[in-house]
């Protein structure tokens, strides 16, 4: 059973099995505009939260995405290295960035769920 | 610059209504993009045609007897050579011949010029034009006028349909169709097109009327970007700087022959011995391999790693399918084919320099 959880810097967070596949918001997405490039991360970089993970790059400008927890990045996803506007089209879905083997569970009780997310955004 | 400082255009509430997002630009809170988005806004206008609110730019009348004294002065220009209705694109130049702003100016009359500034430079520009002018029989006098961009394939024909016939205007000249109108065939996408300046009832008037036409499309300031850098044009405030002369711009084109030999503009001398000895930098295009756009203010570097220049303009062609950008580089290293590297966060981009602009220019010269 996955659990879903929300940052307040617009990063969703789908966790599995000890893992968490993260993505940028539709709220986000739409913030940045039809994005052209993404960094993608190395496989097996260790992640503080709030280190740089990913930096997306919409037409206009370069936007970094932090860890939004501690870990090790065990995938990227390298369909957006071909077509980046998936993270427009499908911004929770096949837009997803990066996977990561969390290294401190405790760190998602202090992140937002659906609800409160939705609030964050008004 | 605080919130409370930030001007607004008189049209905001169109924008809004238009579901624009806005964001802040040379102290101005301006439309970046509308709910189409930037790519195919950008598209839209090298299709069919886009209208851009560009009020934010100022228009001047400069007028009087001693007006073109005052333009060859401030400008490396013969504003007395000027065919009425004909426009030159120039600049404000200081002692040093560093550009204070880029402008078009338009002879409307034997002593009657408009002048087209940047909204950043606005202020400024004023400033000094009537500083100069008092030392010619000319008056400087700020218009107060929405100013509205039309720009692509199918401007012409959208005008015409909204009841503005524009046949007989070729690029780069001006014309005052009615009363309290600046009308000229130019603009910033490298795209046919026109500017026209006009009293806000009459903007609004003219917008709801060209809207009706499903070819034209609201389009943001992203956009706005994106194409003129596509289109090799400069900004000023990163392409162009009180630091950056003509000649280093690879704006020479701008100054007739005999200006350059013979004018009285401020900042000929120092433009003359640059000339001379030759700039040391020059602005390029410059091709990012691959996908990953490389941005203003990123170092440049040659194959050996020594510094050549740096990034002044970059971001993503939506028409070219490729980053694109421009830059400075040390004149050696101007050739186009010349291989150099970006760093963009540590990494190395491989660029090319390459000849401008990146998307042909498709004018109305005649």
């Amino acid at each position: 059973m996955a659990n879903t959880y929300f940052t307040e810097d617009h990063e969703w967070l789908r966790v599995e099995g000890g893992v968490a596949t993260v993505g940028i918001t539709d709220y986000a997405q739409e913030q940045l505009g039809d994005l052209v490039f993404v960094e993608l991360p190395e496989i097996g970089r260790k992640l503080a939260k709030g280190d740089t993970a990913v930096v997306v790059e919409s037409v206009k400008a370069a936007s970094d995405v932090y860890a939004p927890v501690d870990g090790e990045i065990t995938e990227a996803n390298t369909s957006l290295s071909s077509d980046p506007s998936l993270v427009n089209s499908a911004a929770t879905g096949d837009g997803w960035l990066w996977k990561m083997k969390l290294s401190n569970e405790s760190q998602l009780a202090s992140l937002m769920d659906e609800a409160a997310y939705k609030a964050h955004i008004g | 610059m605080t919130g409370e400082d930030t001007k607004h255009l008189p049209l905001e509430d169109l924008h809004g209504a238009a579901g624009a997002r806005f964001g802040a630009f040379a102290g101005w809170s301006m439309p970046l993009t509308y709910p189409p988005g930037v790519m195919k806004e950008h598209l839209h206008t090298r299709e069919h045609a886009g209208l851009f609110d560009i009020s934010h730019m100022k228009l001047f009348e400069v007028g009087g007897p001693g007006a073109a004294a005052l333009l060859d002065r401030a400008c490396p220009l013969d504003a007395g050579a000027l065919e009425i209705s004909q426009s030159k694109y120039t600049f404000l130049l200081n002692e040093a011949a560093g550009i204070i702003d880029d402008l078009i100016v338009t002879r409307l009359g034997d002593n009657r010029f408009m002048v087209v500034a940047n909204a950043g430079n606005a202020a400024e520009d004023e400033k000094h034009l009537r500083a100069l002018a008092a030392d010619f029989d000319a008056r400087v006098e700020p218009l107060d006028r929405v100013f509205l961009a039309i720009q692509g394939p199918d401007a012409w024909a959208a005008l015409s349909r909204a009841g503005i016939e524009t046949g007989s205007l070729l690029f780069m000249h001006g014309v005052e169709p009615r009363p309290n109108w600046f009308m000229s065939r130019s603009g910033y996408t490298g795209e046919d097109g026109f500017e026209i300046g006009l009293p806000e009832a009459d903007a609004r008037d003219l917008i709801a009327k060209l809207l009706q036409d499903e070819r034209v499309q609201w389009i943001g300031l992203a956009a706005r970007d994106s194409l003129r850098l596509e289109a090799g044009l400069c900004l000023h405030g990163q392409d162009l700087t009180p630091e950056i002369d003509p000649a280093s711009a690879g704006l020479m084109w701008a100054i007739p022959k005999e200006v350059r030999a013979s004018g009285h503009f401020i900042g000929a001398d120092a433009l003359r011995s640059i000339l001379e000895r030759g700039p040391s930098q020059k602005r390029v295009g410059l091709k990012p391999d691959g996908r990953q756009p490389v941005r203003a203010g990123a170092a440049l570097v040659d194959a050996d790693g020594n510094p050549a220049g740096h990034v002044a303009s970059g971001g993503f062609g939506p028409s070219t399918g490729h980053p694109v950008a421009m830059g400075y580089v040390n004149t050696a290293l101007a050739k186009p084919g010349t291989r150099l590297f970006a760093d963009v966060r540590g990494t190395k981009i491989p660029v090319d320099v390459t000849s401008l602009p990146f998307t042909p220019h498709r004018y109305r010269k005649g």
